[in-house]
């Protein structure tokens, strides 16, 4: 699966710092999204190629600020031009994570439907077997109800399994084992079983997949009390969230998206673990929070150009924690910024937008100047055409006019 | 049997008799030295398989215990029948009362480091695993001395130390987990088996061919023990299983089809199950055994089969009045004696029952305890939190 990403000339020029000027103008005119949707064929790149020689960890395009990427200073990632890092693809970042935790520890082992001689269908187990051996990165049948479920009971006995859905949307077959046995055996042995599983694999719309292989299950899974889940963005966050989650002792979702594999970028040599429950802070901002995650923070950034070159201010922040939100970050944010968009490629009914604009009403109503926004794909199977599938998911120009009109 | 007894054991025992869940000998031959051959009430039948044979060893204090934890089980599970229709246990109860053997005749034949998964009818499995009746009534009763702290109910019952896995609600979700557990156990090199138990109604659930695949193809040690009292809650299983020769199921497989009325039956097909699945991959026990109550407390259990039939089954295959007539026959007890034993039983039942009691409920905040566990030196506090709080390695 090729993801094409039109080199758009993004990062051609690394210097242009902290100001939002010229360079600027001159580059979204490039890319001036012309207000009709479906004649976008720009936006249709989910991401952005980064260059070899630029060094910002997260940031997307160039002329964004320096400190884009508001990363805790305990991980060592601090973009300085010096840093050497190295490059990587995002599934080779996770199948770094992955194999440096099967390194780490013997109970760390994979199963799914081709992860082992095959390398797994999206290349993130590609090689572990021949190092691993069979046992340990195990090539299942087609049988996601049983191998989920067979993770889940290794997982009682010790070991520390990684359970790949070869697409999200299979693991719907597995929703008895997620459900009640993943998220309640912790509960309802009084605490004597823990259930460190990982479950992972590939959602969200891809290019022209169908319906049944473009779901959005992020919503299905939230209300499954004892899980947790994140969703990973970039080759950083992907490799640190797949480490945290192998070593947590909770059962964790990591969703993954299927356009988001080729995304490029520089991460350090060194080796370093994220926060599960931790939000990342994209681009601070002033005027306006967009909370937003996997695929469509994508999409957001390229929104914020716009928005930039409009004159607004907008603050970015990759939730990344699905189940549960980092409502510290969230709201420090909304106290200062007064207004919020929640960007998301899940269905608009009961999705990951819905839950979270009821938490942030609770929370944070009186910070509120306007009420909360929140941009999700349409409730439809996704369509196979291509411009309908385009009409599914938020688009840039959408999110530009709905920032316009919650700053009115 | 007159209740008077109570009142006068209560003190002194209290301490001895809830302190494990098995009677203390009695002064009755429990010589284990002295080689008791018995025969099984019928031949095992098998398929793809040679069969065991028919002559089990065993000796006087096997047999005495046998009758004394069988005899403790089934007055475990009557009298968990006038709790839930005295309105203290609530929900579902599922009652084990006539498949005692199953659990009697496993446990002699495996320890404690090979693992036990079983369905939702799980009292005596976990009384058999070395569960102390005052853990299985406060679990029944939701208080806090239960083995799940009162949080998992009568289908939710664990004992990670004696490995046993449960305990589980949906039927036949647990056979994927045991063969997980059996994966588990041949990654780790350790020559341990697993008994994935589960009813003739989940053998016809897809999930568990997948397993069965599974374990077949990668030699898992897994032995799948399908306990068929022949009606899968209201139905009977020729109204459900075009096929009910459950043993042949596997196909590929091998099975074997025991008596799981008798003890002695089970045992012999648990220790040869054991030694052929650690060379050999998996295998399928068929239990041929009957449960006299319900499917659980709320099923009257007599509007799709005879109370006859019942009968019937409980005068000629009853488990605990073959092994009565076995020690009888071999002359190790009297009859007193063994009625004795009974009433011990009882007593022990109520005085577990009347300290779980005491028990308290457990309080608020165990709502949310056991939700989430504390891992990676990160704290959760329920779904949304205000406060973020990290410790990294």
């Amino acid at each position: 699966m090729a993801s094409i990403f039109q080199g758009i000339g993004a990062a051609t020029s690394l210097s242009s710092s902290a100001s939002f000027d010229t360079k600027k103008l001159q580059f979204s005119s490039v890319r001036s999204l012309s207000g009709k949707r479906a004649s976008c064929v720009v936006m249709r790149s989910g991401g952005v190629k980064m260059d070899s020689d630029s060094n910002r960890i997260g940031g997307r395009g160039d002329q964004l600020v320096t400190n884009a990427v508001a990363t805790k200073a305990d991980n060592p990632a601090s973009s300085t031009a010096s840093k050497p890092g190295h490059e990587l693809l995002l599934f080779e970042a996770l199948r770094e994570g992955l194999e440096e935790e099967m390194e780490r520890d013997a109970r760390v082992c994979v199963m799914g439907e081709d992860v082992g001689h095959y390398g797994g269908s999206y290349k993130v187990t590609k090689g572990l077997a021949q190092k691993y051996g069979d046992l340990r990165v195990l090539d299942t049948p087609i049988a996601e109800n049983s191998f989920t479920g067979m993770g889940i009971g290794a997982a009682m006995m010790g070991l520390r399994p990684i359970i790949e859905g070869m697409n999200m949307g299979f693991l719907l077959l597995a929703f008895n084992q997620i459900s009640n046995n993943c998220g309640m055996l912790h509960y309802t042995s009084g605490g004597q079983f823990k259930i460190p599983v990982v479950i992972r694999g590939p959602g969200g719309v891809g290019r022209q997949l169908g319906a049944e292989h473009s779901q959005r299950l992020e919503s299905y899974f939230q209300s499954i009390p004892g899980i947790q889940m994140v969703a990973c963005s970039t080759p950083y966050n992907a490799k640190g969230l797949m480490k945290a989650a192998i070593r947590s002792d909770n059962p964790v979702i990591l969703f993954e998206h299927v356009l988001l594999y080729n995304l490029k970028e520089r991460i350090p040599d060194e080796e370093y673990v994220l926060n599960l429950e931790e939000a990342e802070m994209v681009r601070p901002g002033e005027h306006v929070t967009i909370l937003t995650y996997s695929r469509m923070r994508y999409h957001v950034m390229q929104a914020a150009k716009t928005l930039v070159n409009k004159g607004y201010d907008p603050e970015v922040i990759d939730i990344r924690s699905l189940k549960p939100f980092d409502l510290y970050t969230i709201g420090n944010s909304i106290k200062k910024t007064h207004r919020v968009l929640i960007v998301e490629e899940c269905m608009r009914t009961g999705g990951i937008g819905a839950s979270l604009t009821a938490a942030i009403t609770e929370n944070f109503h009186d910070y509120l100047d306007a009420p909360i926004m929140c941009l999700s794909s349409q409730d439809v199977p996704t369509p196979y055409a291509g411009t309908l599938e385009e009409w599914t998911v938020v688009q840039p120009p959408q999110i530009v006019a709905a920032v316009e009109q919650l700053c009115r | 049997m007159a209740l008077a007894h109570r009142s006068s054991g209560l003190l002194k025992p209290l301490s001895t008799a809830s302190s494990s869940s098995f009677l203390h000998r009695r002064p009755y031959s429990t010589d284990d030295t002295t080689t008791i051959t018995v025969e099984t009430s019928v031949p095992f039948t098998g398929h793809n398989c040679e069969t065991p044979s028919r002559s089990v060893d065993t000796n006087p204090k096997e047999l005495m215990t046998f009758f004394t934890d069988m005899a403790l089980m089934r007055r475990m599970e009557i009298a968990a029948d006038s709790l839930y229709k005295s309105k203290l246990i609530r929900g579902f109860c599922h009652l084990y009362d006539g498949q005692e053997a199953v659990s009697i005749g496993m446990e002699a034949a495996i320890t404690k480091k090979d693992c036990i998964i079983t369905a939702y009818r799980d009292h005596c499995l976990f009384l058999g695993r070395g569960g102390t009746l005052l853990e299985s009534f406060a679990e029944l009763m939701g208080r806090t001395a239960g083995c799940s702290n009162g949080k998992g109910g009568s289908m939710h019952f664990y004992k990670k130390e004696a490995c046993f896995f449960g305990g589980h609600g949906i039927v036949g979700a647990q056979v994927p987990l045991g063969c997980g557990l059996a994966f588990a156990q041949k990654y780790r090199k350790e020559g341990h088996v697993t008994f994935t138990m589960y009813g003739d109604g989940a053998a016809n659930q897809g999930q568990l061919f997948e397993a069965l695949n599974m374990a077949a193809l990668w030699d898992l040690p897994a032995i799948l023990v399908c306990e068929n009292n022949h009606y899968g809650m209201g139905t009977a299983e020729w109204r459900a299983a075009k096929s009910p020769a459950y043993y042949k199921r596997g196909d590929y497989v091998p099975g074997l089809k025991v008596d799981g009325m008798d003890a002695f039956a089970v045992k012999q097909a648990c220790k040869f199950a054991k030694e052929h699945v650690l060379k050999n991959g998996p295998i399928i026990l068929e239990m041929d055994t009957y449960r006299y109550h319900g499917h659980s407390m709320s099923d009257p259990g007599s509007t799709y089969r005879t109370r006859d039939e019942i009968s019937g089954v409980r005068q000629e295959r009853d488990p605990i009045e073959r092994i009565r007539k076995l020690i009888l026959a071999h002359d190790l007890a009297t009859e007193k004696e063994l009625k004795d034993i009974e009433k011990q039983a009882r007593k022990e039942v109520d005085e577990a029952i009347a300290k779980a009691k005491e028990s308290p409920m457990p309080d608020e905040p165990e709502l949310f305890t056991n939700v989430y566990r504390k891992g990676f030196g990160v704290e959760s506090f329920g779904a949304d939190r205000k406060e973020l709080r990290t410790t990294l390695p």
